[in-house]
């Protein structure tokens, strides 16, 4: 084996300093287009779901969802009022006193159960339904986004009988009501993230969709009447930011959730101050991904494509900042670049699409003014050739490369497929770059030496480490930030713990 | 004639040395008889920072010391209280009428403060096998969670147990690799003045636990907003939750508050155990994958 090292020793001197042979895709043989046409079976305007049941906000206003793909209205959708939100919480909490709070927990566990088989028989509906409120391309939404969010059900379903094994030694309860406010990013996904386990331990929930992708969360309703839960258990309310703070500040639930920017966070606990009420932030990020030079050079390239343009890098955990160990430096560039250069950008709907369109027209502003903010500072920026579709938001995949600690691509977050990269000689250099950040989300590394794996992975001041993989995610493993990036866990046993109390 | 004995200057330990505050400000306590005991530190938001420093100095050192080790010095520490309980008790009168029932009431808080100290003691090398876990995740990874400190931990001790409830909000804290900035009671601060010089004796680094002592309305603030503290747990009233939490939302800091007209029975074996040590722990999950 060890003669087929890149570094091989016989490799002819004439060869060295000319670039790597590399095929060339480009324009020679385009893909055909291979859209998915499942029916999204979509209605043309969704109510608000309260107490089992779609109703018409108090307000009598909604407000449209559209495809950013194509700029195209896909339905109407109810803009909740604050006594539209009071109705929600009073259902919830009647559910918990009556039905859901008195349910043994194996009967609650079925329910879930249901949840889970249900999305499953729809999955493909669902995803072109995610696919084209929210534009991430479908390969993602099918076999990501989806699949995950009935994982999601389904594991925390066996969890309902088995609540007296989360905390040793101690008997714990529900909390009662919960509020919880999701992004846009994983719309369906982060909607089972906090129904499950809020379910799973007894508590009902008023949950607030982003008001650009509301209709998953919507037909999720669909599927929550079909599988007979008691009306009240589940609340969903639609609109933007004022009908979140309404969710966040309302006197019933005994504890919020909101996944979010740390901006959004941060007004949200001060909001909250002194209120006694519990708390999970699940906030932003800013994560590195370090390559030692020992490190499986083709599956890094791989890791960090998909750690940044995955989603088109609308992910809280993104590998935003690469910091590469200098003696690969450049040859892990010129590879990124060319693995660039076949990234399909276009159609969220085509099969063969690999960065689907931008979230909305307001994210699309703000990733381009931060990428302004690289090219003004001095970075060298790269960005792949693909052409764009002609309407719609969207973003060419982007590099910048020769990126300092101080630039703003490196020290915010861009929430967009914009990559920095910069260089690093020593561990200690790469573990003092990695944490110099507000944020603590998480990190990616990569190398071959076990014992460097492990220090980095102590080291590294994130909740959550990838070594050699990146962007990996499972019900069962709990997922939660380090300091700004927030508090509390989401999946496995020490995610339930946020969703009881001990007594 | 009677000899007229060495009275001693009270000074706070910080850093791993006693110190003044830096203000030079002091405030006055009683003796058990209601005469002048000795001069107190009256610490400022400057001796916080200091304090703090001085914490996140000792933070990375203490962390990496074997549990096996972090829990035998926490039974020193035991130890060294269990040789001074008399002094300790005598510590606790200071500041109010002496009574024959509370001398013993004293007494026994010093004996239940050891005995929390030894419980933590034992802890330091379990809760790890009991709050982590391997995940069996859908895919060919190995992946497990396992608990970090988080770093620098302020505590505001109760009023009142002014001993058994700094010990018993500091143990669970330090016994994981944090380290501690601590305000101790301000009307009974004699106890935690003593204290120190047993964290002194303890084989405990210097930095490890910073005791302040002072006036709560100046320090709270600073602990609200100081970003270095990465929790707060302790004892605190409506405003100052108020305060601690809007200053805690500027950084994203933890806090675990509990209300001070809550009547918390210190003695109890609910007010020690796991939860209290996880209270100031991060989960922290890595993914490999399986392969060859």
């Amino acid at each position: 084996m060890a003669i087929l090292t890149a570094n091989s020793p016989t490799r002819p001197a004439r060869s060295r300093g000319r670039p790597a042979p590399e095929l060339i895709f480009g324009n020679l043989w385009p893909f055909d287009p291979a859209p998915e046409t499942a029916d999204p079976k979509l209605r043309t305007e969704y109510g608000l779901f309260i107490n089992g049941k779609f109703v018409a906000p108090r307000t009598g206003r909604y407000f449209p969802t559209i495809n950013p793909a194509n700029e195209q209205k896909l339905a109407d959708i109810a803009l909740a009022g604050a006594a539209d939100v009071d109705a929600a919480f009073r259902a919830a909490r009647r559910a918990q006193e009556t039905t859901w709070g008195r349910l043994p927990g194996r009967e609650r566990a079925k329910y879930l159960f249901r949840i889970a088989r249900l999305l499953q028989d729809r999955a493909r509906e669902f995803a072109v339904a995610e696919t084209m409120d929210g534009g991430k391309p479908i390969k993602e939404s099918r076999d990501f986004d989806i699949p995950m969010a009935a994982a999601h059900f389904f594991y925390h379903a066996g969890w309902a009988d088995k609540l007296e094994y989360v905390a040793p030694g101690r008997r714990i309860a529900p909390l009662g009501v919960v509020g919880q406010v999701i992004p846009w990013n994983f719309p369906l996904l982060m909607c089972a993230w906090k129904l499950a386990p809020a379910l799973a331990m007894g508590n009902c929930v008023v949950l607030k969709p982003a008001e650009t992708t509301s209709i998953t969360a919507l037909k999720l309703a669909e599927i929550i009447q079909d599988a007979d839960l008691p009306p009240g258990v589940v609340n969903f309310v639609t609109g933007a930011g004022e009908v979140g703070a309404a969710v966040m500040k309302h006197s019933i639930p005994a504890k919020v959730a909101f996944t979010g920017s740390t901006e959004v966070g941060k007004i949200i606990m001060r909001s909250l101050a002194g209120s006694d009420k519990k708390m999970t932030m699940e906030l932003g990020g800013k994560a590195a991904n370090i390559i030692f030079d020992d490190a499986p050079i083709d599956q890094a390239v791989e890791g960090v494509i998909n750690g940044i343009f995955f989603n088109q890098g609308h992910v809280c955990c993104a590998g935003s900042r690469l910091l590469v160990h200098e003696p690969v430096a450049e040859r892990i560039l010129a590879k990124l670049k060319a693995r660039m250069k076949v990234l399909r950008v276009g159609d969220p709907l085509d099969k063969n699409t690999d960065v689907g369109a931008i979230n909305s027209k307001e994210q699309l502003g703000k990733i381009t003014a931060l990428v302004k903010s690289g090219v003004a500072e001095g970075a060298q920026m790269f960005q792949s050739g693909c052409a764009l579709p002609a309407k719609g938001y969207y973003f060419l995949p982007t590099i910048f490369s020769g990126v300092s600690m101080s630039h703003r691509v490196a020290r915010e977050e861009i929430f967009g497929p914009v990559l920095s990269i910069l260089t690093f000689r020593t561990l200690e250099e790469a573990v003092e770059k990695a944490n110099n950040t507000a944020y603590g989300l998480s990190a990616g590394v990569w190398t071959d030496k076990g014992s460097r794996i492990l220090k980095m992975a102590t080291e590294l001041k994130a909740g959550v480490v990838w070594a050699n993989t990146y962007n990996k995610f499972d019900p069962a493993s709990p997922f939660g930030g380090y300091k700004e990036s927030g508090f509390g866990r989401e999946g496995g046993r020490q995610g339930l713990l946020d969703y009881c109390r001990l007594v | 004639m009677s000899r007229l004995p060495i009275t001693k200057t009270p000074k706070v330990y910080v850093g791993g040395a006693f110190i003044r505050s830096e203000s030079s400000r002091v405030y006055p306590i009683a003796t058990a008889a209601g005469g002048f005991f000795a001069n107190i530190p009256q610490c400022t938001r400057k001796d916080v920072r200091n304090a703090v420093e001085a914490s996140a100095k000792a933070g990375p050192g203490w962390a990496k010391r074997t549990a096996y080790n972090r829990g035998q010095i926490l039974y020193r520490l035991g130890e060294m209280l269990e040789a001074r309980a008399a002094e300790m008790t005598e510590a606790l009168l200071v500041g109010a009428a002496a009574s024959p029932r509370r001398r013993a009431a004293a007494g026994a808080e010093v004996g239940a403060t050891i005995d929390r100290l030894i419980h933590y003691a034992g802890w330091a090398d379990k809760y790890e096998q009991l709050l982590g876990n391997v995940n069996p995740v859908a895919a060919p990874y190995f992946n497990f969670t396992v608990t970090e400190p988080m770093g620098v931990v302020g505590v505001l001790a109760p009023e009142t147990p002014a001993l058994l409830g700094l010990v018993s909000l500091v143990a669970p804290a330090i016994v994981s690799g944090n380290t501690v900035v601590a305000l101790a009671s301000g009307k009974f601060p004699y106890p935690a003045i003593l204290l120190g010089e047993m964290l002194a004796t303890s084989d405990l680094p210097g930095g490890v636990v910073n005791l302040l002592t002072g006036f709560r309305k100046e320090i709270v603030p600073t602990f609200a907003t100081h970003t270095h503290l990465r929790a707060v747990v302790g004892v605190a009233d409506a405003g100052e939750r108020r305060t601690l939490q809007l200053g805690a939302a500027a950084s994203v800091k933890r806090t675990r508050l509990r209300h001070s007209d809550e009547r918390i029975d210190w003695n109890s074996d609910g007010a020690q155990g796991l939860e209290a040590i996880r209270d100031t722990l991060e989960f922290k999950t890595t993914w490999h994958p399986i392969g060859a």
